[in-house]
């Protein structure tokens, strides 16, 4: 390998683009040439003061706005005048607003009500044999890689075995017709499955446990995405994982 | 009143692509340099992209949001006509100059320091295209090499390459900056 060769490649290892066999040419190269191993040196440098910056830019609210205005939107149907009139009966037009807003938070739970079976559901088939994970490996650095390019959002990986909680691996599961990703965790000998998907609301939604089945589920959404924490560990013991969970992401974020 | 598809496509479309509202505003900042050109750009990018979204396929929608914006962002250039085209696909000069005279700054004296967010967006911001794209995509927006191409439609080498090349700018740039506040 020249060193032409070698200054581009070492990009492609630095981000982990490269199968084994090219790694270790590249590596080999850099090994045995001192210009290519300061270059390389300087670069990861480089990449990590970037990796501790936040160089991203947030969208205005108000773009969010104007694009959310932009789409087709679900009207409001026009009052006819009979259901004008059915809201006088009921006393007023207030209550028939109230009554049309339960309406829709009786209908929003039946479809959590639904996914969180199906999220029940995918974790008991997960405990079935050979079912568990997709990839195997205690480091988050591995795992969170794998679900790139699988996903059209990679969960957060975080390796909780200093809190008590193993990561163990991850696997792709299936829940509201969507592929998303589930985050394979133990403690002690019981599987907790972290289920993770998008969601188009960024607003944070604090964590509450439902139990169905026997088993806990503790359900929180935070930064756009929705998760589901499964298992057959107590329900606090299933909060403190939440808990460590988010203090970990949090920590991360800020970073 | 909008029929039912058009609604419950817009609200597939709206989950699907409103959670990489931040990336593609990110990607159009740097592509821009103007807060509310991008704006503008990005608005014009959902719409095409709710336009064209029953022909989407996948595989990601973060590279085919991006893909769309690309083109808006050209067409705003073409707008600006006292401006360069900014993202340029054929092999420029640049591209084809030699790696090594980029990093002249001895590298292993030099640790860089840790700066702002506003002074390496401004290094950033100063790159040549179609550098400074390959950059963010893969730096910032966190795209794979071969999102990448597919979202700017050209070869994974080619990708490769440039990276390499945006990098060395950028290091170069670095480095001369702290030379000189010393």
């Amino acid at each position: 390998m020249t060193c032409d060769e070698a200054r581009i490649l070492l990009h492609a290892l630095l981000d982990n683009e490269l199968d084994a066999g090219h790694a270790r040419e590249v590596e080999a190269h850099i090994a045995s040439c001192s210009d290519c191993t300061a270059e390389f040196a300087a670069q990861r440098e480089m990449q990590r003061v970037l990796a501790d910056t936040n160089l991203r830019y947030t969208a205005p609210a108000s773009l969010r706005a104007r694009i959310e205005t932009s789409l087709p939107q679900a009207q409001h149907q026009q009052p006819t005048r009979r259901s004008v009139l059915r809201g006088f009966a009921m006393g007023s037009a207030v209550s028939a607003l109230a009554a049309s807003g339960v309406v829709a938070v009786v209908l929003r739970q039946d479809d959590q009500q639904r996914i969180l079976s199906e999220v029940v559901s995918a974790h008991l088939r997960s405990l079935q044999a050979g079912h568990l994970t997709d990839v195997v490996s205690t480091d988050q650095h591995t795992v969170k890689p794998w679900f790139n390019g699988k996903l059209d959002v990679a969960p957060p990986v975080i390796d909780l075995t200093a809190q008590g909680f193993t990561l163990v691996g991850g696997r792709l599961d299936y829940i509201d017709a969507r592929a998303i990703g589930a985050v394979v965790y133990k403690r002690r000998q019981h599987v907790i499955n972290l289920f993770v998907s998008q969601t188009s609301s960024t607003e944070h939604r604090p964590p509450k446990t439902q139990t169905m089945q026997g088993f806990n589920c503790r359900r929180w959404g935070d930064r756009g995405l929705n998760f589901w924490a499964v298992s057959d560990i107590g329900a606090d013991e299933l909060a403190e994982f939440v808990d460590k969970l988010e203090a970990a992401m949090k920590a991360n974020v800020e970073g | 009143m909008p029929a039912t598809d058009d609604v419950q496509k817009a609200q597939r479309f709206r989950e699907a692509a409103l959670p990489y509202l931040d990336d593609v505003y990110t990607l159009a900042r740097y592509l821009l340099r103007d807060a509310s050109d991008a704006e503008d750009a990005v608005q014009e990018c959902y719409l095409r992209a709710l336009k064209h979204f029953d022909s989407y396929r996948g595989p990601a929608m973060k590279p085919w949001l991006f893909a769309i914006l690309r083109n808006v962002c050209n067409a705003e250039y073409a707008r600006r006509a006292h401006r360069p085209s900014a993202i340029e696909d054929t092999p420029g000069a640049a591209e084809q100059t030699p790696l090594w005279q980029e990093s002249e700054v001895s590298p292993e004296t030099e640790v860089l320091r840790s700066r702002d967010a506003g002074a390496i967006r401004k290094l950033i911001d100063a790159l040549a295209e179609p550098f400074k794209e390959t950059f963010v995509l893969r730096e910032i927006n966190n795209l794979s090499y071969r999102e990448i191409a597919e979202a700017v439609g050209v070869p994974v080498g080619t990708v490769m390459s440039r990276l390499a090349r945006a990098r060395a700018m950028l290091r170069a740039a670095w480095t001369a900056e702290e030379e000189q506040a010393k």
